[in-house]
């Protein structure tokens, strides 16, 4: 217990604690969506092309979001496209293509340059230590609009998830909502990135909806019961790896597949 | 305002890939009419609907929609199967605000609760969307549809895949809303015979429009003809089994046109 007390006179700790926990809550409430949509591979794309540019980025020797940012977002939006419409490659095909690229020539560049160095591995596996004060307040930034856009613009955002076509023939400009939902995501993943890893922050994504829909019904309780989900598991997944001094991207990802473990047993009992 | 004109489409073409699905497309629907759009598959029904809703592009000509409140009910397929939802929660998505405030007024949620009295849905309120039969999704839909639906009502074969009582049911549903509520109601069908029943105005369409007009006087054309003398009627086994018949009908043959 006082070790767990103790946890929180570490600055980096309560950094990670703070933007981890609203990552993880933003990235939970798109997740509802983006898992109902079909689009969860949007996120492991996004991901994959975040680690891409940031491995570039620290070659040429600038600020990692500064590259980060505008190509995920770019991504995000290709990507969206890719996978709703018909285009030569099926949508899943086409974004396993990306970020596979993505993640390759990120490989390549940092290897050929400076080799892979711990900054590198901690932009693949996560680490509590790389966030910074920037990064927390990014993260209170963005989980202010999430919440604020999710909770304006609930009942739309479930129209347009469950029925693209009725919401858009009853005058919902449903591109406009799926250009919202990409572009948040992106910039999600992009902070949530440093701590998850590029590696496991899709996790956050999937993880906390799948987990929910084995026992809730209803779309309201879904989404909250995700966003609670999964701010629980990223504080156990935390603490944990504090205690064990094991990798905190792992230790949360494996705390979210207990909690799925659990809810799924209770959910088949219920039957 | 009786002959309020609702949609108008003048000379529409829509391109389905390389194919022209919809050719050079005019026709108009007024306030209370009851359009039923047929003819055989793939001859660009569905397509035209879509492009009324603003979910596909006409490549030329021109879609006058001059109502908001438009409800639709596509094919069953469309919808996942897995979706948490209840059923209030899909039924009073219908009723989406026009103001862009975040919650539901007291009249939108007076009106999705009338809706699902009036489709006996009281009983199904907090159940699972993914939990119902497919009769029940659909009449779900369709209380969707309607809560939408303030000035006109689309369905894109509403009843394919549901067995004949509920297929029954879901049609006189929508004529009665039709005569007694003077609903606007456009709808894709294959049953000819309904069509020909409940109608004011058909459409019939194979790829260009073959004939428009009242329902009246679309029997009087050798395309009715056609139309119901390939279908048999799985009530009398008979492919004759006269206009007034209201089972459900097999097509068995393949159109002549």
């Amino acid at each position: 217990m006082i070790k767990i007390l103790s946890l929180f006179s570490y600055d980096f700790i309560l950094r990670a604690l703070i933007a981890g926990s609203l990552v993880a809550l933003c990235s939970a409430l798109l997740g509802v969506i983006l898992v109902l949509k079909r689009y969860s591979m949007i996120g492991d794309g996004l991901s994959h092309v975040g680690f891409g540019a940031i491995a570039i980025a620290m070659t040429l020797n600038v600020t990692p979001l500064v590259v980060s940012l505008p190509v995920s977002l770019a991504a995000a939006f290709f990507l969206l496209r890719i996978s709703s419409k018909d285009s030569g490659i099926k949508g899943d095909a086409a974004i396993a293509l990306i970020s596979t690229s993505a993640l390759a020539i990120g490989i390549l560049v940092t290897s050929v340059t400076c080799g892979l160095n711990t900054d590198v591995t901690a932009y693949l596996f996560g680490s509590v230590l790389a966030l910074s004060n920037l990064d927390v307040w990014l993260s209170i930034i963005l989980s202010v609009v999430v919440l604020t856009l999710f909770i304006w613009f609930y009942h739309r955002i479930f129209a347009v998830t469950f029925d693209e076509p009725f919401a858009t023939a009853s005058g919902i400009s449903s591109s406009r909502y799926n250009r919202m939902i990409a572009l948040l995501t992106a910039l999600t993943i992009v902070i949530g990135m440093r701590l998850m890893g590029a590696m496991m922050i899709s996790s956050l994504i999937i993880f906390p909806v799948l987990t929910s829909m084995r026992v809730f019904k209803s779309f309201r309780s879904v989404t909250i019961s995700s966003a609670v989900l999964s701010v629980i598991c990223f504080f156990i997944g935390l603490v944990t790896s504090f205690i064990w001094s094991a990798p905190a991207g792992a230790s949360i990802v494996v705390a979210n597949l207990v909690m799925f473990l659990i809810f799924a047993t209770v959910g088949k009992i219920r039957k | 305002m009786e002959n309020k004109e609702l949609i108008s489409c003048r000379n529409v073409c829509v391109n389905y890939g390389s194919l022209v699905a919809v050719d050079n497309i005019s026709f108009s629907l007024n306030k209370g009419d009851y359009l039923c759009i047929v003819g055989a598959n793939g001859s660009g029904k569905s397509t035209l609907v879509k492009a009324i809703l603003g979910l596909c592009k006409p490549a030329d000509g021109e879609i006058v929609k001059s109502c908001k409140g438009i409800g639709y009910l596509g094919q069953q397929n469309v919808i996942q199967r897995d979706f948490p939802a209840t059923v209030r929660e899909v039924v009073i998505s219908g009723c989406l605000p026009q103001n862009i405030l975040p919650l539901y007024s007291k009249a939108e949620k007076k009106r999705a609760k009338e809706e699902i009295y009036k489709l006996g849905l009281e009983k199904l309120t907090k159940k699972s969307f993914k939990e119902l039969s497919g009769g029940q999704m659909q009449r779900v839909l369709l209380a969707r549809a309607f809560c939408a639906a303030t000035e006109l009502l689309i369905l894109d074969e509403p009843v394919n895949g549901l067995d004949p009582i509920v297929t029954d049911e879901l049609y006189s549903i929508v004529r009665n809303r039709n005569r007694e509520e003077k609903l606007t109601v456009m709808m894709v069908s294959h049953d000819i015979h309904r069509a020909v029943q409940n109608a004011t105005h058909i459409l019939h369409m194979n790829n260009q429009a073959m004939f428009f007009g009242t329902a009246e006087d679309y029997k009087k054309t050798p395309l009715y003809n056609e139309m119901t003398t390939v279908e048999t009627c799985s009530t009398h086994a008979c492919t004759h089994c006269g206009s007034d018949c209201t089972a459900s009908h097999i097509r068995v043959g393949v159109y002549h046109s």
